[in-house]
């Protein structure tokens, strides 16, 4: 069966594999041999076999659509496109994975790349479709499912495979080692401790109250990130550690439809909290890594009460927790006084419930604070969820996905966008640089740490003799 | 015939139909897995029972939910073909004579005015259903000729009944028709899409549990549906 130098069913395990795969420039040469890489059937209907043809829900789903078409207008990406019908909920998934079921995986490559770019292209999934479905029908979780099986047929997007091929490595979505890691720790607290006398960023230490855990382009592209974590917790008179192995939340991989490689990701951090016995975990201001270590994770590695082996949190669960009981107090009079809006971000609103919390800072941190339409559990994705920010092949459609959030933001008024989550943070930043709509965003963190108190103790020494 | 349709061949898709749901019912909880689903089923039965309970009441209110609301014309239509096409024939008035003949006992019943207005609307329902399939470009990319044959099945014992309840030609012919379209739309629930006369409360029961237990249920009031 012909499989290509860089675009075939082999998984990435080893560093020269990944830069044999990074030298390809965008992956000019793998989507050529994409072309001629043969679907192996045989692997493709054994899985479907195994997985889902004797499995209910997804089967059932296939077949009890009632082909409604209610889904539609909840899909972000049908708005922002015209309503084209290509891009109905239902639509997508039936003529994708509902075809190699009905084709019993005798499917050809042109029909696989096909799914492919529906897959990565035509959904994020931010399981919004599945709310609307008098059936129940969730089609943001059969395209998880289509993106497994594509996956191991090796069509996947560039980027996708060597982000999963990242994990495998590294444990991580970058080349971070433990070893950059830690430093990155050590240089943050140095760098910072001069404005921030007694600042720690611990690493490894047992039987800390908070175990925190990041998204590895934090210590890769913007550490200061990691030391305004470290200023929060200090100021809140937190104990915290980070540890050495086991710090990455995210999962590319899960993106990828790389189930083995969420499952050696996730064992990592949960390694991590059994080795060090911290009461619990925080996780950065991400949604994708919440889901995928804290909500997903779980399954894929086995547990089954569903749940991380110590209690797990969102970076808004902690903040909200530390302004309602005073561990951080807000100056009234740095509030923010103008409009200001907030992102819900798919992975950890409509699939973790943690709307609340969210509206529980703006009510401590904003004076003027504005729902978007729709908000809370309805609201829509950025559109750079589901690794849609990160794939060149599909940057033209990405942009366009954007425009529903574009025009939810203007419709609020606000120049000001509070964003705890990464892709919803990037995504915002880029319909800025597309649509030019003159508006700014941020993390809570660097808010924050503009607005919270400062207890005298911790002010640098020279600043109290001014 | 008249003998053989409402005696054996009833017997028979009665049969089918009691026996194809139970089976339909039980497949489905025996095909749900924890792990491949990721859902705890097992490990919190009352956050998903709540879960359950919830994403159905909701779903079975007229206007109840945000979906139903958005789409008020089609959510009306929808719950006329719906609620018609259950009550006419269990609430009929000669569908409950036959049960007390045959079996004993019988529903509370509805006048044949009342009857033949539920009818009346079905079809129409049913008119628009097919016409909204055609008009909407988003519901057409959707449509097969199977949504128009399940459509028909379902209101085949309809047109037939009413033919026969007013005598509408022979009425005999019609009785027959009648019966038989009815036995044929029983035989096919198991079959058909029509299974999603049982398997919505399964499927709805399922995205109710896994929004009650792992997507959020836990940790707030639970998916506002």
């Amino acid at each position: 069966m012909a499989q290509g130098k860089y675009c075939n069913r082999e998984k990435i395990n080893t560093l020269e594999q990944l830069q044999s795969l990074l030298s390809d420039t965008n992956g000019k040469q793998y989507y050529k041999e994409m072309e001629d890489l043969d679907v192996d059937t045989e692997l493709l209907a054994n899985t479907i076999q195994k997985t889902l043809k004797q499995k209910s829900r997804i089967k059932t789903w296939l077949e009890i659509c009632a082909h409604c078409g209610m889904c539609a207008e909840s899909c972000f990406l049908y708005l922002a496109n015209d309503n084209d019908p290509e891009q109905v909920p239902s639509y997508k998934i039936q003529s994708t994975l509902g075809e190699i079921v009905k084709k019993k995986g005798q499917v050809s490559t042109e029909f696989l790349i096909k799914c492919m770019d529906t897959a990565w292209s035509k959904c994020t999934c931010c399981n919004r479709c599945g709310q609307y479905c008098p059936l129940g029908i969730d089609m943001g979780i059969m395209f998880g499912y289509l993106r497994g099986l594509l996956f191991n047929q090796g069509f996947v997007p560039w980027e996708m495979k060597i982000g999963s091929g990242m994990h495998r490595i590294f444990r991580a979505q970058m080349d971070v080692t433990t070893e950059d890691w830690v430093d990155t720790c050590e240089w943050m607290a140095d760098e910072y401790s001069e404005d921030w006398p007694g600042l720690e960023i611990p690493v490894d230490k047992e039987n800390a109250d908070i175990l925190y855990t990041v998204n590895a382009r934090e210590p890769k592209h913007y550490p200061e990130d990691l030391a305004e974590a470290a200023i929060l917790f200090h100021i809140a008179g937190e104990n915290w550690t980070v540890p050495s192995e086991g710090w990455e939340e995210t999962s590319l991989a899960m993106f990828a439809g790389d189930w083995e490689a969420c499952k050696l990701q996730v064992e990592s951090v949960y390694d991590a909290m059994k080795r060090l016995n911290p009461k619990r975990m925080v996780v950065t201001e991400c949604g994708h890594a919440y889901r995928a270590t804290v909500i997903e994770g779980p399954y894929w590695a086995g547990l089954k009460s569903g749940q991380t082996p110590i209690p797990s949190f969102h970076y808004v669960e902690w903040v909200a927790e530390a302004l309602r009981t005073g561990k951080l107090k807000i100056d009234p009079a740095k509030k923010i006084k103008e409009p200001v809006t907030y992102q819900d971000s798919c992975n950890y609103i409509r699939n973790a419930g943690l709307a609340d919390c969210a509206r529980e800072i703006m009510s401590y941190i904003a004076e003027d604070f504005r729902e978007m339409t729709p908000n809370r559990e309805h609201n829509f994705c950025c559109g750079g969820g589901g690794g849609f920010n990160g794939m060149g092949r599909y940057r033209k459609q990405r942009n366009a996905g954007l425009k529903v959030k574009r025009d939810q933001i203007l419709a609020t008024g606000c120049k000001l966008v509070i964003s705890p989550c990464h892709n919803c943070w990037d995504a915002i930043r880029d319909l800025e640089e597309v649509y030019e709509i003159g508006i700014r965003w941020s993390f809570l963190k660097p808010l924050l740490i503009d607005m919270v108190i400062v207890p005298d103790h911790l002010k640098p020494q020279d600043e109290e003799d001014e | 015939m008249y003998e053989f349709v409402t005696g054996p061949l009833a017997w028979l898709s009665f049969m089918i139909f009691f026996i194809g749901v139970i089976v339909r019912i039980v497949l489905y909880i025996k095909g749900l897995d924890w792990q491949l689903d990721r859902v705890a089923y097992m490990e919190y039965k009352s956050y998903g029972f709540k879960g359950a309970v919830r994403s159905i009441l909701y779903w079975l209110l007229p206007f109840g939910t945000r979906g139903w609301r958005y789409y008020p014309f089609f959510t009306t239509i929808f719950f006329v073909f719906h609620i018609s096409l259950i009550a006419t024939p269990v609430f009929l008035q000669a569908h409950n004579i036959l049960l007390q003949e045959r079996f004993g006992f019988s529903f509370i019943t509805i006048s044949e005015c009342t009857a033949d207005i539920l009818t009346i609307a079905l079809l129409a329902a049913a008119v628009f259903l097919v016409l909204r399939r055609i008009a909407l470009p988003e519901v057409r990319i959707l449509t097969t000729w199977y949504d128009y044959l399940v459509l028909a099945i379902a209101a085949a014992p309809f047109i037939t009944g009413y033919f026969a309840a007013h005598e509408i030609g022979n009425y005999k012919f019609w009785l027959i028709l009648h019966i038989l379209s009815g036995e044929l739309m029983l035989v096919a629930i198991p079959f058909t899409k029509l299974s999603h006369f049982a398997l919505f409360f399964m499927s709805r029961a399922q995205l109710g549990m896994d929004y009650g237990i792992k997507r959020g249920g836990m940790k707030s009031k639970g998916m506002a549906w």
